[in-house]
């Protein structure tokens, strides 16, 4: 059996479904959430790049490096919103994200 | 023999992507960030897309888990406290998640369409970094510079969100500083020997 794209796609299809069960599993943790975030953009740069490899066209390479350029700038900006919400709050757990609650 | 390696590495991304979720500490669970992506690098080297692979390493490792290495260490969170409880979540968690596996093994179920011969990193160029580049800056311009454009707005608000101004810091003021003249910054006294100023 010779490397195939299943592989990939299997793969990724695990590393996609870890990250969503990260998201719900520590839903107080919004640093776990943003790394499970990381985790299923990093699932689908595996998807992008192997077909763009097995189908021989080079556009799906293109589009990973827009999706790491989307994860690079939201990571920055998620951490930055985490930085400011625990100077106002001392806590960072989601659960106590309801000061827009009337 | 490539099979065997992309085997290994493959086991090394899921178990570490497993612990990224379960580990009690969040500085371990950016380590073993550090470590899936590091291995997903190996994977797409497997298949011969090099620049991505290097470009995962850098962007990633380099810049984004460091960030999230620093945040963790910043902030002072009683990280204990705010995993307990989350037993109960496991069900649902699961839950959800066998749903989705179910739904991408359908891809799995179609697999007869989705063989491929051979596999091409690099169509139509010697390398993979000069087939990247010879389409990104003709054919994806607009792309690549809207890519920058979303870096910088990136970086401004993040700049905008956690810059604060408070009271009692000394910074630089420009204007004042250049608006300073020689006739009140100093003045020249002519001392009598013995008097004193």
């Amino acid at each position: 059996m010779e490397l195939g794209i299943i592989h990939f796609l299997i793969v990724s299809a695990s590393l996609f479904t870890i990250g969503v069960v990260g998201i719900f599993v520590n839903r107080k943790n919004v640093i776990v959430i943003l790394m499970a975030l990381e985790l299923i953009l990093l699932s689908v740069n595996l998807n992008l790049v192997a077909f763009s490899v097995f189908t021989g066209t080079i556009q799906g390479q293109i589009f990973a490096m827009l999706v790491l350029t989307v994860a690079a700038a939201e990571a920055a900006v998620g951490l930055a919103i985490l930085v400011v919400y625990f100077r106002n709050r001392r806590d960072i757990s989601v659960e106590n994200v309801d000061l827009m609650k009337g | 023999m490539a099979l065997i390696a992309f085997g290994l590495i493959a086991a090394i991304v899921i178990l570490s992507a497993m612990f990224v979720i379960v580990a009690r500490n969040p500085v371990h669970s950016v380590l073993w960030l550090i470590l899936a992506f590091f291995s997903s690098a190996g994977l797409l080297v497997l298949i011969g897309a090099e620049f991505l692979a290097m470009l995962l390493i850098v962007v990633y490792v380099g810049a984004v888990a460091v960030l999230f290495l620093f945040v963790v260490m910043m902030l002072d969170v009683d990280f204990v406290e705010l995993k307990q409880g989350t037993l109960r979540y496991w069900p649902f968690a699961l839950l959800v998640g066998l749903i989705f596996l179910g739904e991408l093994a359908l891809v799995w179920l179609a697999s007869d369409q989705l063989t491929f011969d051979s596999f091409n990193p690099s169509p139509g160029a010697a390398t993979n970094a000069e087939a990247i580049g010879s389409v990104m800056y003709t054919q994806y311009l607009l792309l690549f510079q809207l890519a920058g454009i979303v870096l910088l707005v990136a970086m401004i608000g993040a700049i905008v969100l956690t810059l604060r101004h408070r009271p009692h810091v000394r910074r630089q003021d420009v204007g004042k500083q250049t608006g300073r003249r020689r006739a009140d910054a100093f003045e020249l006294k002519d001392p009598t020997p013995g008097q004193g100023v």
